[in-house]
């Protein structure tokens, strides 16, 4: 069967991984390949962790990926790292914003935020780590952070040479298409 | 396209011209869809439940013109009533119901396999495995409702709906509407006419059946003899990837009644036949009962929902090799967002160790979660207040004292809370109703409903005046105590009354949520102006009562507990449990 390349975006609902995803899958099929992409909605968008996933290639037949497809996952979040693991091949790149959002059980104090995942990952596969949050911050709107992952995504998936800036531009809300192409560009040159 | 973007697309380009449903996920965007997009052409509303949705597609179809009704799959039960006896009576023009079942429950209650209600109803059902059949099988069935008379049942399921894939679009066509004419043999359902109904759907099913053995939407790929697959829904995307190119595969579109003759031609001509399928076994079970041995759920999980993975698994027993870690994630349940109105009452409520709580389904069902613990019991949604008042009454029985407060949302109480509340009032019950009423529907993603002043598509609609319904159920005045939820001595001052009355009491506890976008009137009502809350490090001894609210905005850092600028909304909940006096409320 023809080369399917799986990605994976993890992170905690309100963070923004479907307008990334968006804006990735609008840019790939405009490049002519066949793309699925499988999103989260509902209970697991308040504060939950959340998943969208896309598959392209010449033909696509599953929209989801199972355990050990995923060829690049982008970590919005640090933790998830761990909890979506064993859904990547073991030679995978991951790409983690070096941000942490407590959850639950942590805030209250009945479980702990595991300590050196960054390092344990690091020994095993190719992973890129970077601060996605204070570049954003930096750019002056923190809420861009997703689009600054996008570019690191897109820069670890090695598509660069695609008309990002129209892709963006198109997808994000008015007014703010040259924030996210800023933040875009950043997120590239941050890994 | 969503699955959901391509169905809405598909019912508009088959000239629909009403929509009815009651949020649901994973159905909700179908009609939100229709209601923004095509409401040039489409007449798209919010019912208050699923039932009513039903019934007003119902006659929407019976007066002539093409409609839809949507829902998430236990919605399906709260229509199942009219939806039998329309299977009876049949269609003058196109009607479809949309069943969006959730295998994996990822957001649901439960997982049930909404594809029997089609046998049940004795219904054609229609199963689209992507977004472009979505869309194609949406207007086959209309057609196929007129040809035969008869409501159409199409089954989607969460991986179908909320997965992006290319959709090659098509224009509208308007149906002709039908004019209406008076027919009581066949519209009044009375046992006589029923049994003329009875015998035309069987001879319906009969027809059906043949259209199932010959229509191309239940078509044979031949590649290799060995393995043959029979597939639907979005289950056979992963079985055509797990079972590649050499497998033949019959991939069925439309699943009710099955179609045995080309079933029992396909299974001849493969040595090893596979059934795969998520949840029941639906149709391995037609396929054995007609004498054709298959492989199905002997090795395919009928748990949760399938992935290519699990497949191959299940039959190969070949797992993927990936990465490992030591270390595991500590758990991201969802949570109450920072300054959700339904913490501050659910705070105040579970400090109450002596009351049972039954609980409902909404936002306000994560209120059963650490650390706030104040949900004792959810069933489906409108059970609060009637499970409340069983209990209620039998503690009376067997534990007086013991007293049941039930928590209910804005949109669940209309959904099927009034008449649980009408029971509890009628037969003298002690049990308190608590409203929630956060001014919109929160959980499924902010849909307008009848007490939040507008409609699906925009226009502004009178509110349903809550006290004065619970008044007019006969709820004595003295008795309803209305309060801003966040804050906590009114919610104490509301809990001891209501608690220390022997007759019905209802509390509605009025606030918007955090994520509802603010309108004209709510500016008007609550004061929404842009706040926040800090805390002072010298006087905060870090005893982590603020952090027992369970505000995601709150956190222990280094000994103190800071709260985070980003999410706080300074509701001011923890303020009022600190007992230093630490935190304050700064901003605008
Ligand atoms: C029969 C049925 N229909 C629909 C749903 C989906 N559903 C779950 S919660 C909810 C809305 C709850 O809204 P509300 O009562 O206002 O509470 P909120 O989420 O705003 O706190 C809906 C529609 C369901 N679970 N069961
Ligand atoms: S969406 Fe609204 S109702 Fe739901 S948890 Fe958030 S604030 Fe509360
Ligand atoms: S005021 Fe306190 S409880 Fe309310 S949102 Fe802010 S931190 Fe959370």
């Amino acid at each position: 069967m023809a080369e399917i390349k799986n990605i994976l975006l993890v992170g905690v609902g309100g963070q923004g991984t479907i307008l990334a995803s968006k804006i990735l899958s609008t840019a790939l099929v405009d490049a002519g390949y066949d793309v699925k992409m499988s999103e989260v909605h509902g209970m697991a968008q308040r504060g939950g962790s959340v998943t969208t996933q896309i598959r392209y290639g010449e033909k696509v037949f599953s929209p989801i990926i199972g355990k050990g497809e995923a060829d690049v996952m982008v970590c919005f979040e640090k933790m998830e790292a761990l909890r979506w693991l064993e859904y990547v091949k073991p030679d995978a790149k991951i790409v983690i914003n070096d941000f942490e959002i407590p959850s639950a059980p942590i805030l209250v104090g009945a479980e702990e935020y595991p300590q050196g995942i960054i390092e344990e990952l690091s020994a095993k596969t190719e992973v890129s780590v970077f601060k996605a949050a204070d570049i954003a911050k930096e750019l002056g709107n923190p809420k861009a952070m997703n689009i600054v992952l996008l570019g690191a995504l897109v820069k670890a998936m090695g598509i660069e040479d695609m008309d990002w800036d129209k892709f963006i531009a198109e997808n994000v809300k008015k007014g703010f298409e040259e924030l996210n192409i800023k933040a875009f560009r950043a997120g590239m040159a941050a890994i | 396209m969503t699955g959901n973007e391509a169905a809405a697309r598909g019912a508009y380009e088959a000239g629909i011209i009403f929509a009815s449903a009651y949020p649901g996920t994973p159905s909700t965007e179908i009609l939100e869809n229709l209601g923004g997009m095509y409401k040039k052409d489409i007449y798209s509303e919010w019912a208050p439940n699923e039932k009513v949705a039903v019934e007003a597609a119902i006659g929407a179809a019976i007066a002539g013109g093409r409609a839809l009704a949507c829902m998430k799959h236990v919605g399906v039960n709260v229509a199942a009533d009219p939806l039998m006896t329309f299977g009876y009576t049949g269609t003058t023009a196109g009607f479809v119901i949309v069943s969006a079942d959730d295998p994996g429950m990822h957001s649901s209650q439960n997982e049930q396999d909404n594809r029997f209600y089609a046998k049940f109803a004795k219904i054609p059902m229609l199963e689209p495995s992507n977004s472009q059949e979505a869309k194609d099988y949406m207007k086959i069935a209309y057609e196929l409702s007129e040809k035969w008379s008869t409501p159409v049942f199409f089954r989607m399921t969460t991986r179908v709906c909320h997965s992006k894939s290319i959709v090659e679009l098509g224009e509208r066509t308007e149906a002709i509407p039908f004019k209406y004419e008076k027919q009581i043999t066949r519209y009044v359902a009375t046992p006589a006419n029923a049994k003329g109904m009875r015998v035309r759907v069987e001879e319906r099913l009969k027809t059906m059946e043949e259209f199932s053995n010959t229509t191309d939407l239940n078509k044979p790929e031949y590649n290799g003899t060995k393995v043959g697959v029979i597939s639907a829904g979005v289950a056979y995307q992963y079985a055509r990837e797990v079972f590649g190119e050499e497998a033949s595969y019959l991939k069925l579109g439309f699943t009710h009644p099955m179609p045995m003759d080309v079933i029992r031609d396909f299974a001849s001509k493969v040595d090893k036949l596979y059934v795969v399928e998520e949840l029941e076994p639906y149709m391995e079970d037609q396929i054995r009962a007609a004498g054709i041995e298959c492989i199905g759920k002997a090795v395919i999980p009928n748990m949760g929902e399938l992935d290519t993975d699990r497949v191959r698994k299940a039959v190969f027993g070949e797992e993927n090799p990936t990465l490992k870690s030591e270390q595991k994630a500590a758990g991201r349940p969802p949570t109450l967002c920072a300054g959700c109105p339904h913490r501050g009452f659910f705070y105040s409520l579970s400090r109450r160790k002596d009351v049972m709580v039954t609980g409902d389904i909404g936002c306000y069902t994560l209120g059963s979660a650490e650390p706030l613990f104040a949900i004792d019991t959810t069933i489906c949604m409108g059970a609060s207040i009637s499970t409340g008042h069983g209990a209620s009454k039998v503690f009376e029985k067997i534990q007086p004292g013991k007293k049941v407060v039930s928590v209910i949302g804005d949109s669940t109480f209309f959904h099927s809370g009034v008449t649980s509340l009408m029971d509890v009032v009628y037969n003298r019950g002690t049990s308190v109703a608590v409203i929630l009423d956060n001014r919109i529907t929160g959980m499924t993603g902010h849909q307008q409903n009848p007490g939040s002043g507008y409609t699906l598509m925009g226009e502004p609609a009178p509110a349903v005046d809550i006290p004065a319904l619970c008044m007019a159920l006969g709820i004595k005045k003295e008795n309803i105590h209305i309060v801003n939820p966040n804050d906590l001595q009114e919610n104490e001052a509301a809990l001891d009354k209501a608690l220390g009355s022997d007759e019905t009491s209802v509390i509605i506890t009025k606030w918007p949520c955090v994520l509802k976008k603010i309108t004209e009137e709510d500016r008007k009502a609550f004061d929404l102006s842009k706040k926040q809350c800090k805390v002072d490090p010298e006087a905060c001894i870090n005893c982590k009562m603020c952090i027992k609210t369970g505000c995601p905005a709150l956190q222990a850092k280094d000994g103190k507990v800071v709260i985070d600028s980003g999410s706080c909304v300074g509701c001011g909940v923890c303020q009022q449990v600190c007992p230093m006096g630490a935190i304050q409320k700064v901003g605008e």
